[in-house]
């Protein structure tokens, strides 16, 4: 069943090729405008780059939230999936695991690339890699359970940033901190186990939290 | 002496319960006030190293300790509803919420204002300061997400949801912080080295912290009251109270 | 069997009825009756677990459903009046997806022997976007053949269907209803069907 919901989810992402562009798209566009803002100086360039590419990730991916549930609730699948003698964290748990494979991984794919606009070196472009890797899933996590308390509200969007984006503050201190760190020649060991942890973690308790407010949110 | 506690448990009760304690802390709030700002600007020494600028701690440290507490209390209040569907209970968390916000913006205000004449700036990315921030930035999240469900069970079950998501968090951003802030050494200026505190500032600082609390719990008790009359405003007992007070 | 006792709905400040009560045992049809705004959607909503009644509660089989749970989920059919079609999916991508959401996974000649038995012989492959309204309806009802559970919990469920379509389905209730199925319905639209038991739940 598990297996279902990631096929159809991602069967609906190939459908819809375009919404998924959109999210990569905005992340571009995002980290290419900071120099434009701030100069071209390279030197400022390559201390921002770990900070600027992880924020605009964490807004690229709080932006496709909205996608996660909103057109199951509105042509009633979500009903069904309340309703299916299967468990509900692990459907939710699906659904977070395909949003992560349309819009986490082509951010991490696309991240190498946006690393050398800012002149970074190719072992930082590693750990930035890695970071996002280990990071993004944590943010399509965490991302579920405030999809599914805003679900079908009037300015759910914006809301939705306001409950996420607190809480997505530590995956962004210690994905941009890993960069730095390696940088700096401490090794990015530490940032890496921490963000390891953060996505264990995410992984055994957001499922369930979002089950909980999904069905909150349908009562 | 045996007190039925579920008594108070229903919102009828408890609206009459808090109307009879709130003149209590009201006044323990204001003569507390009273008691620690003379202590804080008057009886308190001088500080040798920060001068007179320091006694805004007297309300700085108060609304920092409030601004936490509150929030985990706001958190409990709301599992306690979310688990045995308990009304009263949300409607506390609820009632808790803006004398949160308003406790940790006091903290930030103050801390500002103390940070400017300290070290020349208004503001430094200092752990303790930037979790505040953070911490006002949930309680937004907490406030904003009721606000924009018209449905009141929805609006509370969903609410301790997040209030809930927010407490186990709050470690976990507060280290995270705090990291961040140590590897970034250099930049900043630590709030840790506290001067050495006289016990008349300990004295002062301690019922401050006594005066704010029973405020807070004051306006909790009014903002209950206030939001148990719109929810049961279709009830026999509300209507019998308007009937007795035109 | 299927027992609710003084339910209680309300909505934001208006309760929308009190004191429901009824008892549906195998074979037995219950058509739940009223004008729009007295709750029959809620009701439904109630009876397969979305929603929790004011006051109240409803058993299967002497149990409260929400404790039951999965078990419940697995014995139960609903189909609200949004269909759970989706747009970008073919018609038997839709069927397969949603029957095994419902715990039933079925193969695609199984999907394609459903949908052509519910008249769509023919669309299997045309995305849900081109259907028309009565014939995602179908798509949706298509499910009843291959659920193989108990008790149906149906909202309004011939809305936008043709008078073809209203006798298959009618066919199809009634052969649930034969084999000890159980129905709960609501319909705006006069139909026959014959069964042990109907009773009728009047909503104010």
């Amino acid at each position: 069943m598990f297996f279902w919901i990631i096929r159809r989810d991602l069967l609906l992402a190939m459908r819809r090729r375009a919404d998924v562009l959109t999210t990569l798209f905005f992340f571009i566009i995002v980290v290419s405008l900071f120099p434009l803002g701030v100069g071209p100086e390279m030197n400022m360039l390559r201390t921002m780059a770990p900070g600027v590419v992880w924020v605009a990730a964490l807004l690229a991916a709080m932006l496709s939230l909205g996608r996660m549930f909103a057109s199951d609730h509105l042509d009633g699948t979500l009903e069904q999936m309340l309703l299916s003698p299967q468990s509900l964290p692990l459907l939710v748990l699906g659904k977070a695991l395909a949003h992560w494979l349309v819009t986490g991984v082509p951010l991490v794919l696309m991240a190498p690339v946006l690393g050398i606009q800012y002149d970074l070196p190719v072992d930082a472009l590693l750990v930035l890699t890695i970071s996002l890797l280990l990071g993004t899933p944590v943010l399509s996590l965490i991302g579920a359970i405030g999809a599914a308390l805003t679900l079908g509200l009037r300015g759910g969007g914006v809301l939705v940033s306001l409950l996420v984006l607190p809480l997505y503050i530590p995956v962004l201190i210690f994905g941009a901190g890993a960069v730095e760190a390696s940088a700096a020649g401490l090794g990015a060991g530490a940032h890496m186990s921490l963000l390891g942890a953060f996505l264990l973690a995410s992984l055994v308790l957001a499922p369930w939290t979002t089950a909980i407010s999904l069905r909150i949110s349908m009562e | 002496m045996a007190i039925n506690w579920f008594k108070y448990s229903s919102p009828a009760s408890f609206y009459f319960l808090a109307g009879k304690m709130i003149p209590l802390f009201s006044i323990a709030a204001i003569v507390l006030c009273a008691v620690g700002l003379y202590i804080g600007f008057f009886v308190a020494p001088t500080d040798f190293q920060q001068g007179e600028a320091y006694r805004i701690i007297f309300i700085h440290v108060p609304a920092a300790w409030m601004s936490m507490f509150l929030y985990v209390v706001m958190a409990m209040w709301s599992g306690i509803g979310l688990a045995f569907n308990t009304r009263l209970s949300s409607m506390i968390a609820t009632a808790i919420a803006p004398t949160g916000a308003m406790f940790t913006f006091l903290a930030l205000w103050t801390g500002a204002l103390w940070g400017k004449p300290m070290w020349g700036t208004w503001w430094v990315w200092d752990a303790r300061l930037t979790s505040e921030l953070i911490l006002l930035f949930l309680y937004i999240g907490f406030m904003s997400l009721q606000a924009a469900i018209d449905d009141p069970r929805r609006a509370d079950k969903a609410g301790a949801m997040i209030a809930l998501v927010g407490v186990v968090n709050i470690p976990i951003i507060y280290f995270s912080v705090k990291w961040w802030n140590t590897l970034h050494q250099g930049a900043s200026v630590s709030l840790t080295q506290s001067p050495k505190m006289a016990t008349t500032m300990l004295t002062g600082m301690l019922i401050m912290s006594l005066a704010c609390w029973m405020y807070a719990i004051a306006v909790v008790l009014i903002r209950t009251r206030a939001i148990i009359l719109e929810r049961e405003r279709h009830t026999a007992w509300v209507g019998e109270l308007q009937g007795a007070t035109p | 069997m299927l027992q609710g006792c003084n339910l209680e709905c309300v909505r934001g400040d208006r309760r929308l009825f009190r004191d429901v009560n009824f008892s549906l045992e195998a074979g037995g049809l219950m058509q739940v009756q009223g004008p729009n705004g007295s709750g029959k959607t809620s009701l439904l909503r109630m009876l397969c677990g979305l929603a929790a009644p004011a006051h109240g509660e409803i058993l299967w089989n002497g149990a409260e459903i929400r404790s039951l749970g999965g078990d419940y989920y697995a014995v139960m059919t609903y189909l609200g009046h949004l269909g759970g079609v989706k747009d970008d999916l073919t018609a038997i991508e839709n069927l397969r997806i949603s029957s095994a959401l419902g715990g039933i996974e079925i193969d695609e000649n199984k999907a394609h022997e459903a949908l052509q038995h519910m008249g769509l012989g023919g669309r299997e492959l045309l995305p849900a976007k081109v259907l028309s309204q009565g014939q995602r309806r179908r798509v949706t009802l298509a499910r009843l053949l291959v659920c193989g559970t108990v008790l149906w919990i149906l909202d309004e469920p011939l809305t936008a269907l043709d008078t073809a379509a209203v006798k298959l389905v009618q066919g199809l209730m009634e052969r649930h209803l034969e084999h000890g199925g159980m129905i709960v319905m609501t319909t705006h639209q006069e139909i026959e069907i014959t069964a042990i038991a109907t009773q009728r739940l009047q909503l104010a």
